[in-house]
């Protein structure tokens, strides 16, 4: 084997390996959209926070501003601690709602933020006051069951006391 | 009493036996482990007369490329159909490029073309050593002051550690790309739900990085055991032989095994996903 065919076809392969590499880590990979953009973090308390996972998106009218950096437990407040990690692109005003949402029936839970009427925009290290929790379908179900049973209780009251 | 002889006879036979067997496979592990040792220290020529395992690459990495890119194709392909078959029964066909990603990136991609790679170039690897420590061709090099394990056997390691991570990677990218075809062009799934919903799952670091990292670890087993399996091979026919055999099965159990642990190392006990 001639020296020079060999050393064009070593070549071409670790060009042809680099190169599917690099289409693995852009296209494939998030590296091109979420490169080390700068951000600011901010904290909010919710009483559940449901199947919240650290890395989970932060949108806001549907677009992606942020990740969950952080979840953690509060032992005096037996709250969640959630830190998110906001582009700091994107400014809120204080007065901002954080809700724990679901895409879809069976999606993933994401952080919602609605922006309020402030003028004072977030800093970095500012707790997100407003916040609703997710929504858990036991819970959910248990309030519908008690509604209904209330719901026809009611009325059999009524007859027994006519 | 004769007897009782002949069953402690027996037993003391047995046990002779199986300690003489541990003896020799930890006897083997321990001479595979300094035989690395010395190819780490004796690997100066291999790198800097860069020549020598550029061919070498050549040998291991572009001669394997056929199969590589040909079984990358056609597995991407069969994930794409079967996964689509599983997933439209949720009504979460735009997942399939994610399901093809994950999966390829993570184990089919390092996993397969290991295989692949013990099976094409680590026997090639242990037959050529084998051979030529067969028709003494080792001697002669050592008569010529010239060391073998720095002339012929380091850089055929250098260059199976070299091809097998870029081989890893083009066996993914092109199983993707097969995903890609049965998946949007044949089934018909929208094209940028599937590369999008692909980026947002697929993270460069924790997904992409730590294939990269399996290839590597296998790339090191596979080419550690192939020059291994050659330089100890019995100087016969029949001895190449069976150490080329050897080649093909220890690197299989050892790259499923590395999986293993290496998959228990990475993707469990992250952070809370």
């Amino acid at each position: 084997m001639n020296r020079s065919t060999i050393d064009i076809w070593v070549g071409i392969f670790v060009v042809a390996g680099i190169g599917a590499l690099l289409f693995l880590a852009l296209k494939v990979g998030n590296l091109a959209t979420f490169s080390n953009t700068q951000t600011y973090q901010v904290h909010a308390k919710f009483a559940n926070i449901g199947g919240l996972k650290v890395r989970a998106p932060v949108k806001s009218a549907g677009v992606v501003v942020g990740r969950v950096a952080e979840i953690r437990f509060d032992n005096e407040s037996y709250e969640a601690i959630v830190t998110v990690n906001l582009d700091a692109g994107y400014q809120f005003p204080r007065d901002t709602t954080a809700k724990i949402l679901t895409s879809g029936i069976l999606g993933e839970q994401y952080v919602g933020l609605e922006a309020g009427g402030d003028g004072v925009m977030l800093k970095h290290g500012d707790r997100l006051r407003l916040t609703q929790s997710a929504v858990v379908l036991e819970n959910l179900i248990s309030q519908f069951l008690f509604n209904k049973a209330a719901e026809t209780k009611a009325p059999e009251t009524k007859e027994s006391t006519q | 009493m004769a007897f009782f002889h002949k069953i402690a006879d027996e037993a003391r036979g047995r046990l002779e036996h199986l300690g003489g067997n541990v003896t020799a496979v930890v006897w083997r592990l321990g001479f595979a482990s300094r035989f690395l040792a010395y190819m780490f220290m004796h690997s100066g020529t291999a790198l800097r007369r860069f020549r020598l395992t550029m061919a070498e690459i050549y040998f291991t990495g572009v001669l394997s490329l056929v199969i590589i890119l040909v079984s990358g194709l056609f597995v991407g392909m069969v994930l794409a159909l079967q996964g689509y078959e599983t997933l439209q029964r949720f009504g979460a066909s735009e997942s399939l490029g994610v399901l093809v990603a994950l999966s390829l990136v993570r184990e089919l991609g390092p996993v397969v073309a290991g295989l692949l790679f013990a099976s094409r170039a680590g026997s090639a690897i242990t037959a050529e050593i084998g051979l030529m420590k067969a028709t003494e061709q080792l001697s002669a090099m050592e008569m010529m002051a010239v060391d073998p394990v720095a002339r012929v056997v380091a850089p055929r390691f250098w260059g199976g550690v070299i091809s097998m991570p870029l081989l890893a990677a083009l066996f993914s990218g092109m199983g993707i790309f097969g995903g890609y075809l049965v998946g949007v062009q044949l089934i018909g799934v929208d094209p940028g739900a599937f590369w999008s919903q692909m980026q947002a799952a697929v993270d460069v670091r924790s997904d992409i990085f730590n294939g990269v990292i399996k290839s590597v670890v296998f790339g090191v087993a596979v080419s550690w055991i192939a020059v291994f399996e050659g330089f100890d091979a019995v100087p016969t026919a029949e001895g190449v032989s069976r150490a080329t055999t050897r080649t093909v099965v220890t690197s299989s159990l050892a790259i499923l095994a590395l999986d293993f642990v290496l998959t228990a190392l990475m993707f469990t006990g992250g952070n809370g996903g």
